[in-house]
């Protein structure tokens, strides 16, 4: 008896309790309200915004990674997928301890020297909370660091790679970034580059382009009179699934760059030129292929799209929808003519990672100085409307630079890689996978993989 | 006419494709394989446990082959093939008792070549 009071008078104990407990809830949220001002609900929201285009951002990982096992065989997919997630566990630590602070804490033109570790910077940069800032720009310095992946697939060193991915995303990436966005010598001439055409794809795509001339072809891949072979990718589907994945999180990587939502009309503006691109440029893409090799080829037709995205990323912001689709289709008849000049050159890039990011990466930024609007943010207007070359030639300028930089210092941290570590993985080992030799597994277990190349 | 059957390591393939190309040998029939032999199979990881692997994979190919060319093939695929490892595979050579081309009813020497 004596038992069963006592639970009842715990049970009005614990209602009595909660009853208080929500009433406390309810008047302090009612307070919290109050006290929010107009400039504290703007920040909360470009907060949201900025922290959701880092989230979209962070998962274009996963879709480089589908797209690099993809067009490569089968007994290196563990190998690429090692290296696609271990660059953005790099590039994290590459940027929290050096990279944020060369490329936006105080310094000169050339480079930023304070903010180590984030350390003495002030909470809130551009009206946003820094941590949200840096995650953004973090998840941008891992692209930048991925893409380098899938240009040396199939050959390069684990060890070698992991190295690699560290100086990129903590030095070469930061320092570019300091010139465009933080303060640096370009962005004071006016160079636009609203979301990374030159930052993140001009500086991976060559990084990809110097690795893989210096780590030499696959295997097999050109014959002795020079003809080059197909070392087919083993999964299509992956691949198309991964152009996707990339396609979606491009929304958060360049609507995402206004770091606000402000009124919503300039974010509406790059989610539609975006959008445009890509589809223009899988489309060029898809026809230049099928006028010159007879077929509708769906793995240069997702390059295209790629290409029309890397393009757009510079201009998407300063340029109408008309533009976006001329954008388009140049970056995807580009990419197609890229992919053919690499193999006459015989420098192999497994999954197109110069064509696209390289070469696209350029054009784009060449577009905000022919398309661009003064209207619409820009120093001043493009080519096109009044035939003023200052813009477009502030662009060159910028890309030239940029691609000089990247050339040059990639050249020497790839040649002392391959001094001290070596970059490339040896013979034997190649033609067996990198699977077994570097990491001792399998992608398919019990599958059974049909080696004929 | 000889039946030419090689067990080979699949990475090895492609050299030996590349040496029976330049023997003049370009008909050949490939099949996945797995067996074991002297090679003791390797060690995989999987999660931090590690496993043997014993039986291992294999490429099989069968050459059907005039006498005149029973040696060049042989050659051929021992260059291609030759690590001088252990596992580097075996070859077996069979008496072909008859050979028909199906699309034009040709038999013996005639069908092979």
């Amino acid at each position: 008896m004596v038992k069963k009071k006592n639970s009842k008078l715990g049970i009005w104990k614990i209602c009595t309790a909660s009853a208080f407990l929500i009433a406390a809830i309810s008047s302090n949220a009612k307070a919290g309200v109050e006290s929010l001002n107009i400039e504290q609900v703007k920040q909360g929201l470009d907060t949201v915004w900025v922290l959701l285009g880092a989230f979209l951002v962070f998962f274009m990982q996963a879709g480089f990674g589908m797209v690099e096992s993809g067009f490569i065989r089968a007994k290196n997919t563990c190998n690429i997928l090692t290296k696609n997630f271990l660059d953005f566990c790099m590039a994290s630590l590459g940027f929290f301890l050096i990279g944020y602070g060369l490329m936006f804490g105080d310094g000169n033109g050339f480079a930023g020297f304070k903010g180590w570790c984030l350390y003495g910077l002030e909470e809130t940069v551009n009206g946003l909370p820094l941590f949200a800032f840096w995650l953004f720009q973090a998840a941008f310095c891992g692209a930048a660091a991925t893409i380098v992946a899938g240009g040396m697939a199939e050959r390069m060193r684990f060890n070698a790679y992991l190295v690699y991915s560290f100086i990129i995303s903590a030095f070469i990436y930061p320092i570019v970034g300091h010139w465009v966005w933080g303060g640096g010598w370009l962005s004071n001439m006016g160079f636009a580059d609203f979301a990374g055409s030159t930052v993140v794809h001009t500086v991976g795509g060559c990084a990809a382009l110097i690795g893989t001339s210096i780590l030499k072809p696959r295997e097999g891949k050109y014959a002795i009179d020079g003809k080059p072979n197909v070392l087919a990718g083993h999964n299509i589907p992956l691949a198309s699934l991964g152009v996707f994945i990339l396609w979606f999180g491009w929304f958060g990587f360049n609507a995402g760059s206004t770091l606000g939502v402000s009124d919503g009309m300039s974010i509406a503006r790059i989610a539609i030129n975006t959008n445009l691109a890509a589809a223009l440029g899988g489309i060029a893409a898809m026809a230049t292929v099928w006028k010159r090799f007879g077929k509708p080829d769906l793995s240069m037709a997702m390059n295209g799209a790629l290409a029309g995205l890397v393009a757009i990323t510079a201009p998407c912001a300063y340029v109408e929808p008309w533009a976006a689709l001329v954008i388009g289709i140049v970056a995807g008849y580009a990419v197609v003519r890229g992919v053919e000049i690499l193999d006459k050159l015989q420098i192999d890039d497994p999954v197109g990672a110069f064509p696209v990011h390289g070469i696209c990466g350029i054009w784009g930024t060449l577009c905000v100085g022919i398309f661009g609007k003064q209207t619409l943010g820009l120093a001043n207007n493009g080519f096109i409307y009044g035939g003023n070359p200052m813009q477009l030639g502030i662009q060159i300028v910028g890309s030239v630079s940029t691609v000089a930089f990247v050339v040059l210092s990639m050249s020497i941290v790839f040649k002392l890689i391959d001094v001290t570590i070596g970059l490339r993985i040896n013979r034997e080992e190649e033609l067996r996978g990198l699977d077994i030799g570097e990491h001792g597994m399998e992608a398919y277990g019990g599958f059974q993989i049909f080696n004929t190349i | 006419m000889k039946l030419v059957i090689a067990y080979i390591q699949p990475y090895k393939l492609q050299d030996v494709k590349k040496a029976l190309y330049k023997a003049e040998v370009h008909k050949m029939s490939v099949t996945n394989a797995l067996g074991c032999g002297e090679q003791q199979g390797y060690e995989e990881s999987y999660r931090g446990i590690k496993f043997e692997v014993n039986l291992l994979k294999k490429v099989r190919l069968e050459i059907a082959v005039n006498e005149d060319f029973v040696d060049k093939t042989i050659e051929a695929i021992i260059e291609g093939a030759k690590t001088g490892q252990i596992g580097d595979g075996k070859i077996f050579v069979l008496d072909l008792n008859e050979c028909i081309r199906i699309r034009t009813g040709e038999k013996g020497k005639k069908a092979i070549g």
